[in-house]
């Protein structure tokens, strides 16, 4: 039984992956595109100034694979990996949870599947939003993949918390009542994560670059416009418009990737274990594969 | 995960709970998060903040694109 959930887990998340593929191909790679030629141009002028200031120039990053190559296949795989990743993260959830509470398995599938988007996405990038090509600093990558995974860390934490503070207040409190406890002391608990917790744009090694080419004092690491020693402006900040679609498509793609391999999983669940809650109650005149869920 | 570890739902016909011994369904499922942890490991971080064989740029390049977009911390 496990190793056939495990499966339909994979599944699931194989193909809400390709769906989400899908939707990246369409609508996040044209951003992208923009995002690396608002780059390339910055790279340039930002080359030339230094060099006028007898600086050393802007390195091109590492060119291994053509645009071509990324915007198809790499993209493709990322995607695709990460949602078979998260799929088989479902099923062990699932395994886990499997016959401890009388919820229907359908109904446990498509609340995991709610909590991992929340927890491993949607909550973390509240704090640290996705961004485009031509936004974060090299020099600071350790430190803001530390925080970003302390931010999914704590998400996926508090969100258990807050999920079994719920059910064991249920008693005391009715359904309705447990659960806005548990909201509320989930949304204190993550507020305080978030709250201490830097933004990107304070972190040390930003803030000793801010007089540099193509730095500046900010919240964040957005590029913003690079002004001459006149203070003119040479080169804009980065889109705003751009910014907000490409962040906003990502939160859509993992919708759509948790969307989808929740419900796909929750359909394959029922056809594995049946509708009921206790699969060890099945009978054995009924072998287990001919079993059909009712209304899947 | 070898097949070994598959109970065949054969004779008894049941959905089979019984097919696995709780150690055996204890490493089934570690070893399965392991792997989806590992997947998620190399899409989003590795040969970035860190890197376990080598910083070669192979697999942050190849996954570049997704890495941004799935929202991971890049560059």
């Amino acid at each position: 039984m496990e190793f056939r959930v495990i499966l339909r887990g994979a599944l699931s998340g194989l193909i809400a992956g390709v769906l989400g593929f899908a939707f990246a191909r369409i609508f996040a790679e044209p951003i992208v595109q923009q995002a690396i030629d608002y780059e390339s141009g910055r790279d340039a002028i930002l080359d030339k100034l230094n060099k006028a200031a007898g600086l050393p120039g802007v390195a091109d990053g590492p060119e291994i694979f053509s645009r071509s190559i990324q915007s198809t296949v790499g993209i493709a795989t990322g995607i695709i990996a990460f949602s078979v990743g998260m799929g088989l993260l479902l099923s062990v959830a699932y395994l886990v949870l499997h016959g401890r509470f009388g919820i229907r398995p359908r109904t446990v599938a498509l609340l995991l599947a709610g909590f991992g988007f929340f927890g491993m996405y949607l909550l973390p990038s509240l704090k640290y939003p996705a961004n485009p090509p031509a936004i974060g600093h090299d020099f600071t990558i350790a430190t803001r993949g530390a925080l970003y995974l302390t931010m999914v860390g704590g998400s996926l934490i508090m969100l258990a918390a807050a999920a079994y503070l719920g059910y064991r207040l249920r008693g005391r409190f009715g359904v309705f009542g447990a659960s806005l406890l548990a909201a509320a002391a989930f949304v204190a608990g993550y507020s305080i994560l978030a709250g201490v917790l830097p933004s990107l744009g304070n972190l040390a090694a930003n803030v000793a670059h801010q007089h540099d080419f193509g730095y500046a004092r900010a919240a964040t690491e957005t590029p913003q416009p690079i002004t001459d020693q006149s203070g003119a402006i040479v080169y804009p900040g980065f889109s705003a418009d751009l910014l907000w679609r490409f962040r906003l498509y990502s939160i859509i793609n993992q919708m759509i990737i948790w969307t989808a391999s929740g419900l796909i999983f929750s359909v394959l669940l029922e056809r594995v274990l049946g509708t009921h809650r206790a699969p060890a109650k099945a009978q054995a005149a009924q072998p287990g594969p001919a079993r059909q869920p009712i209304g899947a | 995960m070898s097949d070994a570890h598959v109970a065949q739902p054969k004779a008894t016909g049941e959905v089979s709970p019984q097919a696995l011994s709780k150690a055996r369904v204890s490493v089934l499922l570690g070893v399965t998060a392991l792997v989806a942890l590992a997947l998620y490991y190399f899409v989003g971080i590795d040969e970035g903040m860190t890197s376990v064989f080598g910083n070669t740029m192979v697999v942050h390049e190849w996954v570049h694109d997704s890495r941004h977009f799935l929202g991971f911390p890049c560059h």
